[in-house]
């Protein structure tokens, strides 16, 4: 469980993280979304008491992370794999880091069998590939077997088999009845992962939500359908305040504002006959986009909406 | 590879962790300071140069003695000459010292390590006292090695010195507590500057170039460097012969370990606060 109430990270003039209030559940995977400098490093660094927040506070386990008395056993964290002193090896760098918590040394081994790594034990940390680097990263958030876990663009870099199996972990840890915290900037990776989605935009919540309501709110939902008599059809729902997209079969309608229950008691009221009546939702990329679309912070100008 | 596992193969880890103790991060400091290969070589460097060093003068100056004038016969010091490799060997410690913390900024490593020990005063208390602990050994090993070799070179030629001598023992030991001292204050000045450029630069001029400018300045302004000046002061602790305008071997020591204790007090304080 993690909860923040109220965070404002303030770095001179600029906001960048303004007014953050959110709890992160156990037992779900929750995606925390947000274009690139939407605040998700800043916030995370502030949960794991690297930064200290301009104002509000965050707790993890009912604690702010520095009077956790064992950190690593409570909270597994993953920010950057590259953060490490390259000439050590890796089994060496998990020592260290287990020590420090009193994690005993066979967890060292246990965790370099998790990630796949036991090969690679005694190899100095700076000739490892991106990916090698990212499971290593892995195996020091699971050295505490932690019941909460942060992971910063876990898959960044990762090669398809990497991803992958990072998506299956992440359900795994979930799964176990842990905390799971993910971030990312890319909607398509979350809606395969993620069971519930904070996305945040120039430093402010924008949505706290889950990921089947987020589909459900967005406005781009439409029924699509096709009739033989769809122009009057499409007449009837512009009576009833429907929009109507334009298409380019003349028997195929898209209508926007009414539901798919509601097209169909229309039309049968009407007694039109249909052929197909099929709810579409907008994909999660969309989804994002318009949710996101005011706050991105460097855009390609034309590019804009 | 694909079919992720979390499942704990022994005890499970969750069902009874105690608290991280200030032990625990010394034994991880411990890890940290052995599995790099920098500090084997420097700490070999301070060895060999330390001995070789107090050696090569040892035998030249101990030749050099009778032609020596009387007024330096007076201040003839064999402790001081035997051990006089140390202050070249010292700079591989200061370089060693700032390196062992200002090395996990350049990397990143330190927000690993912060995020695995969020209470920082422990973590450079940790890393100070094993990074000191370690040089007092190697230190204590070189100087009297030093010591031993220096004065056999000397016999036969000039006054050679014995552990039993007046403040002789005190002089060869104490060169392992200066170093330490010296140890104490480069992890303190690497985690105040946090890189590693600055930070080296920064003990050089400590260790070697202001002493040096010092000399060349008019008596009034000389006296008091080399009286107070902080490693001026510390060396005291290991020399016999004491010239004048200096400290007494423990007074000396003891504003060198005060100057690195306000420097740790500053470091740990900004290492606190400043985001990491």
């Amino acid at each position: 469980m993690i909860e923040a109430r109220g965070l404002v990270k303030r770095y001179g003039s600029t906001m960048a993280v303004n007014d953050l209030s959110f709890s992160v559940r156990p037992g779900l995977v929750t995606g925390f979304l947000g274009p690139n400098g939407a605040g998700k490093t800043t916030t995370m660094r502030m949960i794991l008491g690297l930064d200290a927040p301009t104002q509000g506070s965050v707790t993890v386990a009912g604690r702010s992370y520095r009077d956790l008395p064992a950190p690593m056993r409570e909270v597994g964290a993953l920010l950057d794999a590259k953060a490490l002193h390259g000439g050590r090896r890796a089994r060496d760098h998990l020592l260290c880091l287990a020590l420090s918590n009193g994690i005993p040394r066979s967890r060292v081994d246990e965790v370099l069998g998790i990630v796949g790594l036991e090969g690679v034990a005694r190899r100095r940390a700076k000739g490892f590939s991106l990916g090698m680097g990212q499971r290593l990263g892995i195996a020091s958030a699971l050295l505490g077997d932690p019941a909460v876990l942060i992971f910063d663009e876990p898959v960044n870099g990762l090669d398809p088999d990497g991803i992958h199996w990072v998506r299956t972990l992440l359900r795994e840890l979930a799964a176990e009845g842990r905390t799971v915290l993910v971030s990312s900037h890319l909607m398509s990776e979350m809606a395969l992962t993620a069971d519930h989605l904070l996305v945040i935009g120039k430093g402010r919540l924008i949505a706290d939500t889950s990921m089947d309501e987020l589909v459900r709110s967005s406005s781009r939902q439409s029924v699509h359908v096709r009739s033989p008599r769809a122009a009057e059809l499409a007449t009837r729902c512009r009576d009833a305040g429907a929009t109507i997209g334009a298409a380019t079969d003349p028997d195929v309608i898209e209508i926007t504002g009414l539901d798919s229950a509601e097209v169909g008691k229309l039309a049968a009221a009407h007694g039109i006959t249909l052929f197909e009546l099929i709810p579409v939702r907008a994909s999660l990329e969309e989804a994002f986009m318009e949710l996101t679309q005011d706050s991105v912070e460097y855009q390609a100008a034309g590019a804009a909406r | 590879m694909t079919d992720a596992t979390i499942a704990r193969t022994g005890q499970d880890h969750r069902a009874a962790y105690r608290a991280s103790t200030f032990a625990d991060v010394l034994g991880s400091e411990w890890v940290k300071l052995r599995s790099v290969r920098s500090t084997f070589w420097a700490l070999t460097v301070t060895v060999v140069l330390g001995i070789a060093l107090g050696a090569v003068i040892s035998a030249a100056t101990a030749h050099a003695y009778a032609r020596f004038s009387a007024s330096q016969k007076l201040s003839w010091d064999p402790t001081g000459v035997s051990g006089a490799g140390m202050a070249i060997a010292q700079l591989a410690i200061v370089v060693l010292g700032v390196l062992c913390i200002s090395s996990e900024y350049s990397s990143g490593m330190i927000r690993t390590s912060l995020i695995a020990v969020p209470r920082r005063g422990r973590v450079l208390a940790a890393k100070s006292l094993v990074f000191a602990g370690v040089t007092f050994v190697v230190g204590e090993v070189t100087t009297f090695a030093a010591f031993f070799v220096g004065q056999a070179l000397i016999s036969g030629h000039a006054p050679h010195a014995a552990l039993g001598d007046p403040g002789v023992a005190r002089a060869v030991a104490g060169g392992g507590l200066y170093l330490a001292a010296l140890a104490v204050l480069s992890v303190a000045a690497g985690a105040l500057l946090r890189h590693s450029a600055a930070a080296i630069a920064a003990m050089m001029a400590v260790v070697l170039v202001l002493p040096l400018i010092a000399q060349a300045l008019p008596d009034s302004w000389r006296n008091p460097v080399t009286e107070f000046w902080p490693t001026q002061a510390g060396s005291q602790l290991t020399s016999v012969y004491h010239s004048a305008h200096t400290l007494q071997p423990w007074a000396g020591f003891g504003v060198m370990c005060l100057f690195a204790a306000i420097v740790y007090a500053i470091a740990w304080t900004l290492l606190d606060r400043r985001d990491a």
